[in-house]
């Protein structure tokens, strides 16, 4: 099918941007598409207005530093994924973005765009929410940072208003003690995920002090669970992944729709949970073993 | 009420052409409707099957995933553009027709440009690189094994001759 007829304007500059915007209650952001064209070539979505961010070449970067990884709105995917500097400030970052769809659609799709779109299937706005991270808000009346935690409210529904355009995602960096680790299962390669974990362990003297794991596809939105409980004696065990495993899926509650059932997922969440616990444990002891010697 | 046009310079294979489109004209309908270069195939219309792919600066994309209004700022080419000079089939093509890497064509033109764009950034792909090449592109007819082998001598034909 073909879009709804729309009025379309590219602006130059985010201050004309956000100008139009705020003057177009009906305006929508497009951004790299590959999530907006086919919601409105579906007709899911008829915007009166669709204001181009493209033209835009200030949001087009990828910086980092010490403190984390900052991507601009208009920051492909693919570069994203390319950035050397960001893979090291925040393996995470890299190891999700490998695991978004096909490269054809990372050369195109932000990763900004990725965590306003606020699917509950997609791995960026979960990495955001483990990670602690941020983004950046924009409107003709100021700026605001809103924190992940509060940024996701519901299935494809974020905290950001329709005059706002997100500028920045933050994504802190990996502290010096810890390790990170992302797995997804799909049906077919590039597929969104029927179930997807994403794990951030921080280890001292050699012990466990925390593991913390994120959710994809299986809740409405990001889902983050708080497993150090399972690790009582700081180290993995059969016993301990068990444990985590419980708790996760306790967590969770996992729902059925037509690409999974409850009880199937339920599995993946287990098998998930594992994988990536005992990646990012092993991780983080390397980190921190070649910080020793 | 008529839909108002936009005029777009559009970059297609080396050659410069201006268009007045609405601005919901998808880029593949452009290429295919109001340039008549229809070698850009189009099947599902949602980014899915690949079809459509074309190279925007080089880089593989999707053709029913861009606005026309949003492409004057490029330079696209499409499966027609892959050619040689005098006609003659470039080296991911004459890989198709050695290999039988097509039945019915459909999918072929997406296939052939993603190729190229692999091609460029791993120029000596083993056959499992080969095949993650091509996992955004779906093909009903060939069973994909053609397709790979395709990718391999593309690679071999594109290689300096010693
Ligand atoms: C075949 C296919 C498979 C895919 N598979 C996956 C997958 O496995 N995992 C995954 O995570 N994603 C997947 N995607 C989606 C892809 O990652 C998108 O790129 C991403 O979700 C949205 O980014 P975009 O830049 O394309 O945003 P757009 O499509 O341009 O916009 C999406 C939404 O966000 C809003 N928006 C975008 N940027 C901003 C901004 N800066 N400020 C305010 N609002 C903004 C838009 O108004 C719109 O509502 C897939 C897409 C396709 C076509
Ligand atoms: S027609 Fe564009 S991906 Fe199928
Ligand atoms: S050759 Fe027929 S779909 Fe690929």
């Amino acid at each position: 099918m073909k879009p709804a007829p729309f009025e379309f304007v590219r602006p130059a500059s985010l201050a004309e941007a956000l100008e139009v915007l705020a003057a177009n209650p009906d305006a929508k952001v497009l951004a790299g598409g590959q999530s907006l064209i086919p919601l409105l070539s579906m007709r899911l979505a008829a915007p009166g207005m669709l204001v181009d961010i493209n033209g835009i070449g200030e949001l087009s970067y990828v910086r980092s530093d010490r403190e984390g990884v900052r991507v601009g709105a208009l920051a492909r995917h693919a570069e994203v994924e390319g950035d050397a500097r960001a893979r090291e400030v925040q393996p995470l970052l890299g190891l999700a973005l490998r695991q978004v769809a096909h490269p054809t659609i990372r050369n195109r799709g932000t990763t900004v765009g990725s965590v306003v779109h606020a699917d509950g299937s997609a791995e960026i706005p979960v990495v955001l929410a483990l990670l602690n991270g941020r983004v950046a808000v924009a409107s003709s009346s100021g700026r605001r940072d809103i924190a992940a935690a509060d940024l996701f409210l519901g299935p494809m529904e974020s905290s950001l208003k329709h005059d706002e355009i997100a500028v920045e995602a933050f994504f802190p960096a990996i502290e010096h003690d810890a390790g990170v680790a992302f797995d997804e299962v799909a049906r077919r390669n590039g597929d969104y995920a029927l179930c997807g974990v994403a794990a951030h362990v921080r280890v001292s003297g050699g012990r466990i002090v925390s593991v913390r794991t994120g959710y994809l596809s299986v809740c409405d939105v990001p889902t983050v669970v708080d497993l150090t409980a399972a690790f009582p004696d700081g180290v993995v065990t059969p016993a301990a992944l068990d444990d985590a495993g419980d708790l996760a899926v306790a967590a969770l509650d996992p729902v059925s729709d037509i690409h999974a059932s409850a009880v199937y997922r339920c599995r993946l969440v287990r098998t998930l949970t594992r994988r990536v616990v005992v990646a990012a444990h092993e991780h983080a002891m390397s980190r921190v073993g070649a910080e020793v010697s | 009420m008529t839909e108002p046009l936009h005029d777009v310079r559009l970059s297609v294979n080396g050659v410069v052409h201006q268009v007045a489109v609405p601005a919901r004209r998808l880029l593949s309908d452009a290429l295919r409707h109001d340039l008549r270069l229809t070698g850009t195939h189009v099947g599902c219309e949602h980014g899915v099957c690949g079809s459509c792919t074309v190279l925007v600066d080089g880089r593989p994309m999707r053709s029913c995933l861009m606005l026309a209004v949003s492409a004057s700022d490029y330079e696209i080419t499409t499966v027609e553009g892959l050619a040689d000079e005098d006609g003659s089939l470039g080296p991911v093509q004459q890989a198709f027709k050695e290999c039988h890497g097509l039945q019915c064509g459909f999918c072929t033109p997406g296939f052939l440009t993603t190729i190229t764009a692999g091609l460029e950034e791993n120029p000596s792909p083993t056959a499992e690189e080969a095949r993650e090449m091509i996992a955004g592109n779906l093909c009903r007819c060939t069973g994909y094994q053609n397709i790979v082998a395709s990718v391999l001598r593309a690679a071999e034909l594109k290689a300096p001759q010693p």
